[in-house]
């Protein structure tokens, strides 16, 4: 079946077949490997990426399902050569270690500001609720996303 | 994993949908949000050969007041739930209970109807609505029919839905709630209950529902027949586990979840604000 996406700002066209996942699709077909396949079971978050705005799971959606989406992944976040601000402040807050749940975690961070601009640190965990981490205990990841919610508000004001 | 093979068909109105759900038999299944559905095919546990695609009928997504209820369609997001006002304001305890549906990625897809219509006892809006005395309004080839949420399920994943009937809106009556409460337990972020109780108190309604005690969303009969006799909460959450049929697994014990089911009803109903 043929397919029409926007993905990092680039509409693509390819011929899928229907069971294909939208993560493999992503992976496979256009080589955008940052998205990342952890538990291939809807539960850890590497594979989040945002569909039409909101952050998905992409090994829990079809290729076929994004059909006349815009789809953003890790690879689109950054402006060039400067980071997004939740990429940067990841890296100034040691919000990772490994790197394996970063693409998600960060993808996943940057949904839960859109939708709640000035979260609690309660707030923060329970909106990375689908995502986990085997490295950081969570903790610098937390701080990483108070941080970038706290410059974003302070630039808006 | 990757789902076994199948046509994936895009259906452009309800009617459209009922029309090949006729046309493919029991072969076919309907997807919505994909998060009940999917997962099951990754996992070989479901094969359908043909895939009827409804995430695209806008229609069937609303949420309005309809005089003496509030009606959902089918196709509403977890999310849509979770950031409702008119819910929040008339259906407290669905709204909250929304919220607490796998995590926000999965509640940013997945839909009121796919899950109650999928049947899982292990999911939580089907104690909700079960709680609320909700009535699910289904459309098939002879037209459409209503039937009360307490009738609907019949057996492990399986509805009163029949093959060729698309579940189209949810009815959740506008109640004088005087107290409700969710309770959740799970010992990890966005799993499943290992058992949940869904509980409101209003002016003439009482209703609670169990989450994972049985092989179908039950409603707990004997607690609400306590509370209609002017029982305390800890009378009537003794009354708890009359016509469960919970099961062991990994994560709890049958007698471990009938102890949960016991706190977890007292806990709701004091939330609710019963003595």
């Amino acid at each position: 079946m043929k397919i029409t996406m926007t993905v990092n700002g680039v509409e693509r066209t390819d011929e899928v077949e229907p069971r294909t996942l939208l993560a493999h699709h992503l992976r496979e077909a256009l080589g955008l490997t940052g998205t990342n396949i952890g538990c291939d079971t809807s539960s850890c978050g590497a594979c989040t990426i945002h569909v039409d705005g909101q952050s998905v799971k992409s090994c829990t959606m079809l290729a076929v399902q994004a059909d006349g989406s815009d789809v953003l992944t890790i690879e689109g976040l950054a402006d060039g050569d400067t980071l997004h601000p939740m990429q940067r402040c990841f890296q100034q807050n040691h919000g990772l270690q490994c790197g394996y749940c970063t693409p998600g975690m960060v993808m996943a961070a940057v949904s839960l500001l859109e939708e709640n601009p000035n979260p609690t640190e309660r707030e923060v965990r329970l909106g990375l609720e689908g995502n986990l981490c085997r490295c950081t205990g969570y903790h610098n990841i937390v701080q990483s996303v108070l941080a970038c919610a706290a410059e974003s508000s302070g630039a808006a004001s | 994993m990757i789902p076994a093979a199948f046509d994936y068909v895009r259906a452009e109105s309800a009617g459209h949908a009922i029309a090949l759900l006729a046309e493919h038999g029991d072969e076919a299944k309907l997807l919505a949000g994909g998060h009940s559905l999917l997962p099951l095919m990754k996992l070989r546990l479901a094969s359908p050969t043909v895939l009827v695609d409804v995430g695209r009928l806008d229609d069937l997504r609303f949420i309005r007041d309809a005089g003496d209820h509030i009606a959902i369609g089918a196709l509403t997001r977890h999310r849509d739930l979770e950031i409702s006002e008119l819910l929040s304001q008339t259906a407290p305890l669905l709204h909250h209970a929304a919220g607490h549906v796998g995590d926000p990625q999965v509640r940013h897809r997945g839909t009121i109807g796919g899950s109650l219509a999928h049947a899982d006892p292990a999911s939580d809006l089907p104690a909700v609505v079960l709680a609320l005395g909700g009535t699910l309004v289904v459309e098939g080839p002879n037209g459409q029919r209503e039937i009360p949420i307490g009738e609907f399920y019949t057996g492990f994943l399986e509805s009163a839905l029949e093959p060729d009937e698309l579940l189209t809106e949810i009815r959740i009556p506008k109640l004088d709630t005087l107290g409700w409460s969710f309770q959740k337990f799970n010992r990890r972020a966005q799993d499943w209950a290992i058992v949940g109780v869904a509980a409101v108190r209003a002016d003439g309604h009482s209703g609670v529902g169990l989450v994972n005690m049985g092989s179908t969303p039950l409603y707990a009969a004997g607690v609400v027949d306590a509370l209609h006799s002017g029982a305390t909460a800890a009378e009537a959450a003794e009354r708890a586990n009359e016509g469960t049929e919970a099961q062991s697994d990994n994560n709890a014990t049958v007698e471990y979840r009938e102890h949960l089911a016991r706190v977890l009803v007292r806990r709701a109903l004091e939330e609710s604000g019963l003595s």
